[in-house]
């Protein structure tokens, strides 16, 4: 096959789910009214974005990015004092591995009470989660910061709080960013979750949520589509960050 | 048995200088060093003179403590007992180099080239002017012909072990440890870059101490060949080199050089079948 092409690959896959998805309405294959057409659903999402939808999405990045950014500013000093100090890091572990194991959806009732129904409350709950998730990788790539590298520093006569700062917090960035990328992926499900049952007004949860109550089917998919994009967008974003900063990961 | 008593031992095929005579005073002593590694002793009181102003390379059989000799001379490896001094000094007291063999993990990729070889500097505490003229006039010096502006991983192997061996420069260092520093390259790398440490050597004067696993690299590169046994161990032979240099390919064929590596491999095969 022509190399040229080789870009559009990935297109095909959308094509094709497309493709699928108008025989299956035409043909009749699936209650109209449980799966629109892909035009009925493509028009409420146009109409949507345009209007209360297009709120809703930014009231969403609004409370994933204040999570994961609450998050961040506690997870990496931490994680980065953990990591430095390997006997630090194992008395804790196991409890840090417990919480990071426990739903995060587990937490609302508690969390309900401390904060109350406002935005407070989503949003703490999405970064208790998200900080556990970049604590963890932080302080596991402090921790494997190369050997050699180290000794390099030292030889160079670098303090302790030198390496630190010049090697091991470098040495940890390509780590730091897989806890960051994870850590906004589980904000925004917790998000999205909380959006829908704890007394929301706005926020895509709620979207969705309100819509399946009033059986408005193709508002109900493009909220969905809009989540979707809205995770894709926040996790590619965080890539391309990640190449900008810690332009030497992999190399 | 120690280097000095190795020297008199030393076998009557190859030309010898006591190096511990009244001409050159020692630039490193190491007396009564021991190291254990588990149950496994590499030293047990061991002492050895290195010679100022001379490149030694540190040969012998597999896991005898070839590295660990210099690691520990370098302060990257604690000693169970002993001392070692130079010119009567503490390590902390001089300005000292190491070049590792693993230069993709020595140097810091977040940093250009440029700045990799000023780091030391940076860790002595010298002003961001000052670091920027010393680099620039070791780069200078040194007719390196490579953009420091690039990012180590930008380069190929050898213009980053160069980058290493400049970063450890960059301190004029009063010796400078050189581990296995051309093993990771390629043949044709490992050639230049041999040609690149003999004519620093020449113009810096710099004692250098080499750990090789290549006898030929050894015996070209040193004034004396440190032969050592297997662990715990021992100074098999202190060899001279005596070809002049600049040495060349024609060197590798001189009937001197070549008598002084079969002397060298002598040496080493005895001490790899006394185990």
């Amino acid at each position: 096959m022509n190399k040229k092409f080789e870009p559009f690959l990935p297109i095909i896959g959308v094509i094709g789910l497309f493709a699928i998805w108008s025989m299956a309405t035409s043909a009749q294959l699936v209650d109209p009214v449980l799966l629109p057409s892909p035009l009925e659903a493509g028009k409420a999402f146009w109409i949507g974005m345009h209007g209360a939808l297009g709120f809703d999405f930014v009231k969403t990045i609004y409370r994933t990015l204040m999570a994961t950014a609450i998050a961040a500013v506690i997870a990496i000093p931490l994680g980065i004092v953990l990591g430095a100090s390997e006997k630090l890091y194992r008395s804790l572990e196991f409890v840090i591995d417990f919480f990071r194991s426990t739903p995060a959806s587990a937490m609302f009732p508690l969390f309900l009470i401390l904060f109350g129904v406002g935005d407070e409350t989503k949003i703490s709950v999405a970064a208790f989660g998200a900080i556990l998730v970049i604590l963890f990788n932080v302080a596991y790539g402090v921790m494997n910061a190369r050997k050699t590298r180290l000794l390099a520093a030292k030889v160079m006569g670098a303090s302790r709080l030198r390496v630190l700062f010049d090697v091991m917090l470098f040495e940890s960035l390509p780590q730091t960013f897989v806890g960051l990328r994870n850590g906004v992926s589980l904000a925004l499900v917790i998000i999205v979750v909380a959006e829908m049952f704890i007394g929301s007004q706005d926020g895509l949860g709620h979207s969705v949520f309100e819509a399946q109550q009033m059986f408005e089917m193709p508002r109900m998919y493009a909220a969905i589509f809009a989540a979707g994009a809205l995770g894709y967008g926040l996790n590619l974003l965080f890539l391309v960050i990640e190449r900008r900063f810690v332009h030497w990961s992999g190399k | 048995m120690n280097a000095q008593h190795a020297l008199r031992t030393q076998s009557t095929g190859v030309p010898s200088s006591p190096v511990t005579g009244a001409s050159k005073r020692p630039h490193v002593t190491i007396r009564g060093l021991s190291k254990t590694f588990g149950k496994t002793v590499i030293y047990d009181n061991f002492d050895l003179d290195i010679p100022r102003g001379e490149l030694i390379s540190v040969f012998g059989p597999n896991g005898c403590g070839k590295s660990t000799l210099i690691n520990m001379i370098a302060g990257l490896i604690p000693l169970d007992a002993g001392e070692i001094l130079f010119d009567g000094m503490q390590l902390a007291d001089i300005k000292f180099g190491y070049v590792f063999q693993n230069y993709r993990e020595a140097l810091f990729p977040w940093m250009r080239a440029f700045d990799n070889i000023a780091y030391p500097l940076k860790m002595m505490k010298v002003s961001p002017a000052e670091r920027k003229a010393r680099t620039e006039r070791l780069v200078a010096h040194l007719g390196v012909k490579i953009d420091l502006n690039l990012y180590p991983y930008q380069m190929s192997g050898g213009q980053q072990q160069l980058v290493s061996i400049m970063r450890a420069l960059v301190v004029e260092p009063e010796i400078l440890f050189l581990d296995e520093p051309f093993s990771a390259l390629d043949y044709e790398m490992t050639l230049f870059m041999r040609e690149q440490l003999q004519k620093l050597f020449m113009e810096s004067g710099t004692t250098m101490v080499l750990v090789s696993h290549d006898l030929e690299e050894a015996v070209y590169l040193a004034d004396h060949v440190l032969l050592l046994s297997r662990h715990p161990a021992r100074v098999a032979d202190f060899t001279v080199v005596t070809a002049p240099r600049p040495r060349t390919d024609a060197t590798l064929s001189d009937t001197e050089f070549v008598r002084t590596k079969a002397h060298c491999l002598e040496v080493f095969q005895r001490e790899v079948r006394r185990a």
